[in-house]
């Protein structure tokens, strides 16, 4: 739309025409209040709190639906229309219960802040306010009729941004109401209440305190906790996440996971895992001891010397006597990137071992060997909000992406996005898509090849010939096209699919992932046959600059043991050493334990997990909601982890590493390097005037400071001195150190090295079961789905659900 | 059930064929039926629609929902072409307090709304109309059922209407009884199945309407008024009316008047005639206390305000207005506070919610007139009512919130004193109005 100048309080404001005036006025720092107005839901004026003169007009105008034209002129803040403001809150405030010192919402209420602005405290009503039980919708969300102030931004977000529509207004005039869809005829215990996703953005949404959280609800105050953004640990999204956080007396605890500030990758959202299960922390079976396995047979609690000596010494003599190939690492997809990368070259450089692996929920390795050698076509999950056409092949993000869900249905409602989706089975998501093709069980291998230009799978990806076709029709005749891709692809197939997408001139790629930073440990290179960044082991090749990280390292030179032949090779006897950081393997792989006895085992978790009953040591862990350093999503878009709660007795990841490795008589200098700033490698000529969100005036120096690599790194415990390397080191990780501190998102495109024919890179076509993906739903992370109590709720609530589905298939009969 | 009356100062257009069967078909077109939509197909194909148009102009009719907009004008704002499906819908949900003239229509003439329905199809290019009829006429949604399979078997609608190879249908719907659904953008989000709740304008839905297409919405007697005028001649007809009020207008009169009832006048008919002469006077000789001169939503008017004719400007001249055509006569023994309290419970009850000023409003102007009705008022009370409704007006996301502040402030004002002896203990007037008092000129 062309350009127009309008006049609002006397201001010449420009902005295209047709932009609504509370957005125009929003851009040009005049504030209109707004209730029922959201950005990007649809418009109801209905709360009358935007009104505005406009001049030559009779009647005050809502600023939330009036579109600008050429020379209109506009009044915000005349008599008239702050009269009109504060009889609306007087009416409002009326039947409100005002009981705001006990409300969740006190201190953060739109209603409130209102009030405070327009001065409406004085109720002139005589009669009693009408009053209504809270009532508990689901075991996270409840409700608090009287609060309500009947914006239906809850309703909408339900129904528009989340194409759930769980909610509704029930009759008319002031008895309206908002009821969620299991009405108490048809609930088991005759309440009402809501089938439905739980992402809590409802919640989220509501100006006031009408629905609260029902692991937050009377708690704390908003003002006494401390707000922290940091990023949620739970799925390959990587949402950003403020972390509202009170002390105790053992630490700090969590006691609020929210969307603050709307800044991050994410935008408004945030899934019921981001929402609620940070809980698994604060859970009591968490070990705050070191453990050590007696000659009893027990596991008894030490001090932290004692324990990391003995892992020290016995590692240093397993060692010796049976040498690096008998040991094997194991790391998670938890650890943030700077305690991934130090794992794998603690491995490597200290025990000289390439015998490391983690558990991998998609094929990054095979999805960055196929992309190598490109440039720029690695997507960034805003590019899932943006593109113009998008391919998802496999997945389910509903359930397992949610941010992924949410911003595909986004951009489909608002830029009227192609969404093409071909899956074995009938996602949510197809509901968005113009094309949904159905593929048959192990299709997707065909479909690589039925779009690259084999018509001879056909008949393996579908009956329907037809269908198939002009799904490839309509995908080629795309400019450009954003590819999703599932965990299901891999190896051959995934590269098969990624050819036909690089046929594309505009395509993007992403492979969608499970935890939080399933991407950065595969980036970091915890991969038996691959450096950080994808490089090669060996040979080496001096000349080569894809073989400095193996260079520097001293490691061996050829491909070690992955996750499944570690074990094997317990089984045999040949695995005298394994050290597990953060993963649960004997469980994910169904692991024999006996297979294990003659293996010395360290473990470093929160819980006694499976694999943490086996070991002869148990280092209690802090996770990713404790430490700092940064996690790469499925995406690669590196965002920065911040520690926001602490739990006396636990440590990082980072630390234990380090201190096994010192324990051991390795140069921990080497390990770390630490010491004054001495990498002055890219200092931004940015004199520090682009400040981040989060830094304050005081803080300037210190983010300058830190952002340029000038600050000393204090010890070998320092997350920042590993991630100079990792910046110097690791192809693609040429990042932002400002952007990074600054709590924004950067996305990076690890520029693949193409892989020398005789690396020997272990095929992961033949060895489908490397990659196992957790599979997650809603309400499951992983192993960590047991130990949080909201996310056990949620499925108990689940089951006790009557009959109406997420995906709408059934209906209440 | 209304009853059919009569009055020697009547002008009779729409009431021709009341009292003769017309619901008959056959009945109909004896007397004159269809032959307005066969002459407007007799222009040919390319003429018709600005001939009809035209003559709609010509006649100066004003919407009778209530509002008064030049219909001929309305249909003239549709797009000549259109990607979506255009539409006719007729206002039937007749829900104002005092209005029952939408009833005699259907009951007495339903073929007349039928064929206005289709000319207003032809004039605009549309392909179906829908009739909607307000949820308590249940009955009358038979007679409509009925008249519209007989149009249907004669080949008035359908493929071929008349054999001029044009199709026209005809849908009808009943509301679930929501007075606010009357209001034309909540009867189309009714009609759609959805909540009775209005939509934001523009767009207007001569542009975007019902499903989305271009739709022209008129009231039942706006619609039946088009075969009569097609046949007499626009000129003829606004002639009979006054100055930029053509024709002329059923009335619905009721309360206390000897003869209440559907009377047919011509626009700007003198007031103090229509009750005093149409109507037969004030019941028992008792003296006249107030008007509400177009329905409930009209400030009223006191006895000393009635030398006025009735038409769209006059009205609005002296602060009031026409609405629908209902008025409703208050004689001296009637407790202003009571009938000020019955108003408000009505639109108290029939907000839809939707916006904060209305929803809330109506619901402290209930409760606080309740309160002072029921004998705990204060002086203040009155203020508060007053600011309110005054904070009300012009803020509301559509009309409604007017048309329950509109009559409060008149009653406040216009009788405050009364309002200050009824706090003070000297209560004017004896409780006398029950709801059918209000809703149709039943009483004796
Ligand atoms: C609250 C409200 C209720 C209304 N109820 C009716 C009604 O019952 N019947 C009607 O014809 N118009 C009603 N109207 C007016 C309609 O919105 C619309 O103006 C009318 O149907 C247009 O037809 P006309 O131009 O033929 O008058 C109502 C308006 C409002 C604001
Ligand atoms: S519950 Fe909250 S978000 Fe929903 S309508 Fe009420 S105030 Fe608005
Ligand atoms: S979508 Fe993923 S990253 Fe975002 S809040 Fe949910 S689980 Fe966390
Ligand atoms: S004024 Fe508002 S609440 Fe009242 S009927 Fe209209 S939209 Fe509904
Ligand atoms: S923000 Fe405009 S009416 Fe609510």
């Amino acid at each position: 739309m062309a350009d127009v100048t309008i006049t609002v309080d006397g201001k010449k404001i420009t902005a295209p025409a047709g932009t609504l005036l509370i957005e125009v006025c929003k851009t040009a720092g005049i504030e209109i209040p707004a209730f029922c107005y959201y950005p990007g839901l649809s418009l109801q004026a209905a709360c009358r709190m935007c009104v505005v003169r406009q001049e030559k007009v009779p009647k005050l105008q809502t600023a939330c639906t009036t579109q600008i034209a050429e020379g209109q002129v506009f009044f915000t803040d005349t008599p008239e229309v702050v009269q009109a403001r504060k009889a609306t809150l007087q009416l409002l405030l009326g039947n409100h219960p005002l009981d705001c010192p006990v409300c969740d919402a006190g201190g953060e209420c739109e209603l409130q802040d209102m009030t405070f602005k327009y001065g409406a405290a004085d109720s002139f009503y005589a009669e009693p306010k009408n009053h209504r039980e809270e009532q508990k919708w689901s075991p996270v969300v409840y409700f608090d009729r009287p609060r309500c102030i009947l914006c239906y931004r809850c309703v909408r977000v339900c129904g528009e941004g989340m194409d759930v529509f769980a909610l509704a207004v029930e009759n008319r005039g002031s008895s309206s109401i908002i009821v969620p869809n299991v009405p108490a005829q048809l609930a088991p215990d005759n309440l009402a209440q809501l089938d439905c996703e739980q992402c809590g953005m409802c919640i989220d949404i509501c100006p006031v305190g009408a629905l609260t959280s029902g692991t937050y609800r009377y708690k704390t105050r908003p003002w006494e906790m401390n707000h922290v953004a940091t990023v949620c640990t739970h799925c390959g999204d990587g949402c950003k996440t403020t972390l509202g956080v009170r002390s105790t007396s053992d630490g700090s605890q969590i006691v609020r996971g929210d969307n603050r500030d709307k800044s991050g990758i994410n935008g408004d959202f945030l899934c019921n895992k981001g929402r609620y299960a940070f809980d698994f922390a604060n859970n009591s079976e968490r070990i705050t001891q070191p453990l050590v396995r007696q000659p009893n047979g027990e596991l008894k609690p030490v001090s932290w010397e004692e324990a990391l000596t003995y892992v020290g010494t016995k590692f240093a003599e397993l060692l010796n006597t049976h040498g690096g190939r008998s040991f094997g690492v194991i790391g998670g997809n938890r650890l943030t990137n700077e305690e991934a990368y130090l794992l794998q070259k603690f491995a490597r450089s200290v025990l000289h071992t390439n015998n490391i692996d983690h558990h991998r929920t998609a094929d990054y390795a095979a999805f960055a060997q196929s992309l190598a050698g490109t440039a720029g076509r690695g997507a960034s999950l805003r590019d899932t909000l943006i593109a113009k056409a998008v391919l998802l092949v496999g997945g389910d993000p509903t359930n397992q992406n949610p941010a992924t869900a949410w911003n595909l249905r986004s951009n489909v409602r608002h830029n009227g996005a192609r969404l093409y989706i071909a899956n074995i089975t009938e996602i949510k998501l197809r509901r968005q898509a113009r094309a949904f093709l159905h593929v048959a069980e192990y299709g997707y291998g065909a479909l690589a090849e039925y779009l690259a230009g084999d018509d001879s799978t056909s008949s393996s990806v579908t009956p329907d010939s037809a269908a198939l076709a002009s799904f490839r029709d309509a995908l080629r005749s795309e400019e450009s096209l954003l590819i999703l891709i599932g965990n299901e692809l891999r190896g051959a197939e995934l590269k098969r699919l990624i050819d036909f997408g690089l046929t594309i001139p505009g395509a993007k790629f992403a492979l969608l992932a499970d935890y939080a930073n399933s991407r950065g440990a595969a980036d970091m290179g915890l991969l038996p046959d691959l450096l950080p960044g994808y490089t090669h082991i060996g040979p080496i090749d001096t000349a080569d600059p894809a073989s400095r990280i193996a260079l520097e390292y001293h490691s061996p030179t050829s491909p070690g043991l992955d996750l499944l032949e570690i074990f094997d090779a317990a089984t045999v006897g040949n695995l005298s050493a394994l050290y597990v950081a953060g993963a649960n393997p004997v469980a994910r792989y169904d692991v024999d334990p006996a297979t294990l006895k003659n293996t010395f085992i360290v473990v470093q978790d929160m819980f006694l997990t499976e694999t943490a009953v086996l070991a002869d040591v148990v280092l209690p862990a802090a996770n990713l909601y404790e430490k700092s350093g940064c996690v790469s999503n499925s995406y690669g878009d590196l965002q920065q982890v911040k520690k926001a709660a602490d739990r006396a007795g636990v440590r990082s990841d980072f630390e234990m590493i380090v201190r096994i490795a010192d324990k051991m008589g390795a140069d921990v200098r080497k390990l770390v390097p630490f010491g004054p700033g001495s990498n002055s490698e890219g200092i931004s000529a940015d004199m520090g005037q682009t400040r981040g969100a989060e830094s304050g005036e005081a803080d300037r120096h210190a983010v300058w400071l830190t952002a340029n690599n000038l600050e000393p790194r204090l010890s070998p415990f320092d997350p920042s001195a590993m991630l100079d390397e990792i910046q110097r080191l690791v192809p693609g990780y040429k990042l932002l150190r400002l952007q990074l501190l600054s709590g924004n998102d950067q996305h990076l495109s690890p520029a693949a090295v193409p892989i020398r024919d005789d690396a020997g890179l272990v095929q992961i076509s033949n060895r489908r079961d490397l990659v196992l993906p957790a599979n997650d739903t809603l309400f499951t992370s992983g192993s960590l789905t047991r130990y949080s109590a909201s996310l056990n709720d949620l499925q108990q609530n689940q089951l006790r659900q009557p009959i109406i589905q997420i995906d709408n298939k059934t209906v209440v009969d | 059930m209304p009853r059919l009356v009569s009055h020697p100062d009547e002008v009779i257009v729409l009431k021709r064929r009341f009292g003769q069967g017309a619901a008959k078909i056959d009945r109909y077109i004896a007397l004159d039926g269809y032959a307005a939509a066969q002459k407007a197909i007799a222009q040919g194909k390319d003429a018709m629609p600005g001939w009809i148009i035209d003559t709609m102009k010509a006649s100066g009719l004003r919407g009778r929902g209530g509002a008064g907009f030049p219909t001929g004008m309305k249909w003239s704002f549709v797009p000549k072409t259109s990607a979506k499906p255009k539409y006719v819908l007729v206002n039937g949900d007749e829900s104002e307090p005092g209005t029952c003239k939408d009833h005699m229509l259907f009951r007495e003439d339903p073929h007349a709304v039928i064929e206005g329905t289709i000319i207003a199809g032809l004039a605009i290019g549309a392909k179906t109309g829908f009739i909607y009829l307000r949820g308590e006429y249940r009955t009358l949604l038979n007679i409509m059922e009925h008249a519209v399979a007989d149009a249907y078997a004669r080949g008035f609608l359908g493929k071929n209407i008349f054999g001029s190879g044009l199709g026209f249908d005809i849908i009808t719907q009943t509301g679930a009884g929501a007075y606010e659904v009357g209001e034309e953008s909540a009867l189309m989000e009714s009609l759609e199945g959805k909540r009775g709740v209005p939509r934001i304008r523009p767009p207007f839905p001569a542009v975007v309407g019902l499903y989305g297409g271009p739709t022209i919405i008129n009231n039942a007697e706006t619609i039946a008024n088009v075969p009569h005028i097609l046949l007499m001649g626009g000129e003829a007809y606004c002639q009979l009316g006054s100055e930029r009020n053509g024709g002329t207008r059923l009335f619905s009169i009721s309360g206390h008047v000897e003869r209440p009832g559907v009377y047919e006048l011509p626009m700007g008919y003198p007031l103090r005639k229509a009750i005093y002469e149409v109507a037969g006077g004030i019941l028992g000789g008792k003296e006249l206390k107030a008007v509400v001169p177009g329905g409930a939503s009209c400030p009223v008017l006191r006895a000393d305000e009635i030398d006025i004719g009735l038409d769209f400007d006059q009205l609005a001249k002296c602060g009031s207005m026409l609405g629908s055509g209902g008025i409703v006569v208050l004689d001296e023994t009637v407790s202003i506070v009571e009938f000020a309290l019955r108003t408000i419970k009505f639109y108290q009850h029939e907000s839809c919610g939707w916006c904060i000023p209305c929803r809330e409003g109506t619901d402290w102007i209930k409760k606080t007139l309740t309160r002072v009705y029921e004998g705990g008022g204060a002086k203040k009370d009155i203020e508060t009512v007053q600011y309110v409704a005054e904070n009300m007006m012009g803020r509301t996301f559509c009309p409604f919130g007017d048309a329950a502040a509109m009559p409060t402030l008149g009653f406040v004002k216009k009788f405050r004193k009364e309002f200050e002896d009824y706090i003070e203990g000297k209560k004017a007037g004896t409780p006398l109005m029950t709801e059918e008092h209000i809703l149709v000129g039943a009483g004796h």
